[in-house]
């Protein structure tokens, strides 16, 4: 395999990493695996010494004809995706980048997908293969870098939204896809409902429909793919267009809807797709609909267990991405069913028996 | 090199007397169908790896999910092995019984509990059949991706444990990528809910885990699958070469001029022949090989890029392409690849169908690799290939009434994998480990991973009483297996790490 440096700082330092670990291990120390660190709202805190991840950087190697790169967890989301751009390619589930020294392998790990995600895939659909290290300190392969490979159990999407709880994820596969040749995004005024109501009309539909939102009145939607169909469609719907940069705005949290509110907390809700509104005592300034519906993003003070019920109700679940610190929910996760929490602690022990892995990142309990 | 269960390499079990299980059995699960006799019990002795068979020492039919949940408490209480079976399609024996243990067959759970085509989303039981559940979808313009060829025939609950793929997977993913929820049932008979209706569940993704664990964590009892708009149109392209690595260049070049077709796929000179003799489907015998490239899509969009592909194969050097007029024409020339199979089937008394995966610019090299054992072995290998995502399907003829043909078949076979393992691929891209590919699992895993995958194993059942012996050997067998081979001094390369 050929090795495309990105920047001159660009190396693997795995062997070291596995050394930090074993020591970690015999020691018993936790660690807390780090390296842009731009997530750490995301969850709850660790206590740990850190494992620093961002010198192991680099792609290691990129066959666009492939659609195949795999990646050092510590380089840059931002040199990533603009090695992938120069070749018209692109991480088809646009991971959140919460900072520019956000990382490949902290965006896998926390498995956040942007607002694609219900036409493309999630994260943890392009991850074709990874290098973990494991509790003992070994580093592993698993999966590959062919686009389908069913030997073995699925480690690598299982390391995906872990959040580093199981095992340090070292390098990563994707299947890579091309860039759309056309895209167009337009706003039109319309109310929640009706907004609703026409994108579970529009989404029986073959359309080239890769974004869709509402909030405060205006439905917004991205057309991707060959030049005829986005034309044809962006005719069909009419509205205002829309600058592209709303969709990254989105994503990364920087439109005005998220700007802090120290009396309220930010909320995901996830929810199936055409879910009707919730009955929850929020306004619909306070909300902001993504995935067509399925993701919801809310500000509120409501208690935690009564939007989590709102949710379960509904099939789906909540998670608080304000820090408890900063008035956030103390757990930021839904806690899971005793029966599944089970096997989730049954996991933990066989991968980490030490709890030496970012413990109580995800559940306090491991 | 024998694949059956052998409890002095894959793990020693507890010996019930078959009176006894059945007795306890039929007292504490009064309702519950149970085949005990012999001749009852030989249908289900083999899935679709008919080489290889096995009488089970009991089946069970439930109706219900308390028969299900009472039988595998009771199982596990008595230290007996349960080995889950649906349609019985899958190639790999991956549903091929143990003689002391029970084969639980999921397929009377054969209703579409719902199809929603608002949130396009379908609820089945496991034994649903997966082309019933696209035309269960088809009324509101909807369809189920994932198209295994063994579709009109195969169940979902199936297709869960292999993560079954099809033609259509470079487009439009895997079941793992197509199935949202499943409902999974543990050896102990505690009911599990992994992944929702929502797009993502808190927690550890075991809904990604569960998908083509074949078996061997749980047993999956209802299956949430994802519908999809049914694309505007469908058209396809039939590009003939004169040379195969040529074909193989061209898929590289369709990829490159950023193209995803839905289906993309490439015959040899051998596959092509039997696939005309059989089907009729207009296919040019005289060429080397054959490329089928579906577009699919809005009518607009498919246009151009039926434009573009078209001049991307010219430039390749394409001897002749062909657009299929119309529906029919499209639908004949897919006939004769998905017939492939059983075209070959009809050139020989027996073939042996692989299922590797390489990166697909190690497609003109692999090709001379299985060329060449072709030639020393003296048996004929027809290739067909899911071109577009790297899948292979070398089919290897032999007569298993000629003495020593099957396990030479194996063989070829065997060595073809390493052959995908070595160029950087894997030894199963669809069809699953099994029980047939438990050896070749030795060449693509060290042991310290193998060793990973049987920690997770007792995560979900130490006792290894669900389908034991499939998908990951023990180390003990890799031993046994790799000290064979380094005996015989007939790797096909002898730098591959092993132990």
């Amino acid at each position: 395999m050929t090795e495309l440096a990105i920047h001159t700082a660009d190396r693997d330092i795995a062997d070291d990493l596995c050394e930090q670990v074993r020591s970690a291990y015999a020691d018993r120390t936790p660690l807390r695996i780090v390296a842009g660190d731009t997530r750490a709202f995301y969850g709850r805190p660790v206590e740990g010494k850190d494992l620093n991840m961002a010198a192991h950087s680099g792609i290691v190697s990129y066959d666009p004809v492939e659609l195949v790169v795999t990646v050092r967890a510590g380089t840059r989301l931002s040199a990533l995706n603009a090695a992938l751009a120069e070749k018209n390619q692109m991480l088809a589930f646009e991971p959140p980048i919460f900072g520019e020294a956000s990382t490949i392998g902290g965006a896998v790990a926390a498995g956040l997908s942007g607002p694609r995600r219900p036409w493309a895939g999630a994260a943890r659909d392009f991850v074709l293969g990874t290098r973990i290290i494991t509790q003992e300190g070994k580093l592993l392969r698993f999966g590959g870098e062919v686009m389908k490979n069913v030997a073995g159990y699925d480690l690598s999407r299982l390391m995906v939204g872990a959040q580093g709880t199981l095992g340090v994820l070292a390098d990563i596969s994707f299947k890579v896809l091309p860039i759309p040749t056309s895209n167009h995004s337009l706003r039109l005024s319309m109310g929640l409902k009706d907004a609703l109501g026409k994108l579970a009309e529009l989404g029986r539909q073959p359309l080239p429909i890769t974004a869709a939102a509402w909030h405060a009145g205006e439905l917004f939607i991205r057309l991707e793919g060959g030049a005829s169909s986005v034309n044809a469609t962006k005719e069909r719907l009419g509205g205002e267009p829309l600058s592209a940069d709303f969709w990254q705005q989105l994503r990364d949290h920087q439109h005005a809807f998220f700007a802090p509110d120290a009396a309220k907390a930010l909320w995901r809700l996830s929810l199936p797709p055409n879910t009707s509104p919730l009955s929850l005592d929020i306004s619909d300034n306070d909300i902001f609909y993504d995935w067509g519906g399925s993701q919801r993003w809310v500000k509120t003070s409501v208690a935690a267990d009564t939007l989590r019920k709102a949710c379960q109700q509904a099939g789906g679940h909540a998670t608080c991405f304000t820090p408890h610190t900063q008035g956030g929910a103390e757990s930021p996760f839904t806690p899971l069913n005793p029966v599944v929490e089970k096997y989730h602690r049954n996991l933990k022990t066989e991968l980490d028996a030490h709890g030496i892995f970012n413990p109580g990142r995800l559940y306090a309990a491991f | 090199m024998n694949i059956l269960f052998d409890e002095r390499l894959d793990g020693e079990f507890v010996h019930r007397d078959k009176a006894d299980v059945l007795e306890d059995l039929r007292n504490t699960i009064p309702s519950l169908t149970l085949l005990h006799r012999e001749e009852d019990l030989h249908p289900f002795e083999c899935d679709g790896l008919a080489a290889y068979r096995i009488l089970p020492m009991l089946v069970a039919l439930p109706d219900t999910l308390e028969q299900v949940e009472e039988l595998l408490k009771r199982c596990h209480a008595l230290g007996v092995p349960v080995v889950t079976r649906g349609a019985g399609t899958g190639l790999s024996g991956g549903a091929l019984p143990l003689e002391h243990g029970v084969l639980l067959v999921m397929s009377r759970f054969n209703t579409i509990i719902s199809v929603d085509p608002d949130a396009r989303l379908a609820r089945v039981q496991p034994g649903v059949r997966n082309l019933a559940i696209s035309e269960a979808a088809a009324p509101y313009g909807l369809y189920y991706a994932p198209d295994p060829s063994s579709q009109i025939a195969c169940s979902i609950g199936g297709n869960v444990a292999e993560n079954a793929g099809g033609v259509h997977c470079l487009k439009y993913g895997l079941t793992v990528h197509n199935v949202m929820r499943v409902d999974v049932m543990t050896i102990e008979g505690e009911r599990m809910t992994l992944g929702s209706e929502a797009l993502d569940a808190p927690g550890f993704d075991l809904l990604a885990l569960m998908n083509g664990s074949e078996g061997m964590l749980g047993v999956v009892t209802e299956i949430t699958v994802k519908l999809l708009p049914k694309p505007e149109t469908a058209k396809v392209l039939m590009a003939s070469f004169d040379d195969i690595e040529k074909a193989g260049r061209a898929v590289g070049d369709i990829i490159a001029a950023g193209i995803i077709p839905g289906g993309l796929e490439m015959m040899d000179k051998l596959a092509i022949k039997a696939a005309e003799d059989f089907i009729k489907a207009g296919y040019p015998v005289e060429a080397e090989a054959i490329l089928l490239c579906e577009l699919d899509g809005v009518e607009a969009d498919v246009d151009d890029d039926c434009q573009t592909v078209r001049q991307v194969l010219e430039k390749a050097g394409a001897t002749n392409i062909q657009q299929a007029r119309d529906e029919a024409e499209r639908a004949k020339f897919w006939a004769g690849r998905k017939n492939a199979f059983p075209a070959v089937g009809r050139m020989s008394p027996d073939y042996y169908c692989m299922d590797g995966t390489i990166p697909r610019r190690e497609l003109p090299r692999v090709l001379k690799g299985i060329a060449a054992l072709s030639e020393e072995s003296g048996l004929a290998v027809a290739n067909v290939f899911h071109a577009g995502d790297g899948n292979m399907h070398p089919l290897i003829l032999f007569d298993a009434n000629k003495e020593g043909q099957l396990a030479l078949a194996e063989d070829v076979g065997g060595k073809i994998l390493e052959l995908c393992v070595a160029a950087g691929g894997s030894i199963t891209g669809e069809h699953g480990v099994g029980r047939e590919k438990i050896n070749q699992m030795c060449s693509q895993f060290q042991p310290d991973e193998l060793t990973v995958f049987h920690a997770l194993k007792a995560a979900f059942d130490p006792q290894r009483l669900l389908n034991p012996g499939k998908n990951i050997p023990t180390l003990a067998r890799c031993a046994e297996f790799g000290a064979m081979h380094v005996h015989n001094n007939e790797l096909p390369h002898p730098d591959l790490p092993r132990f």
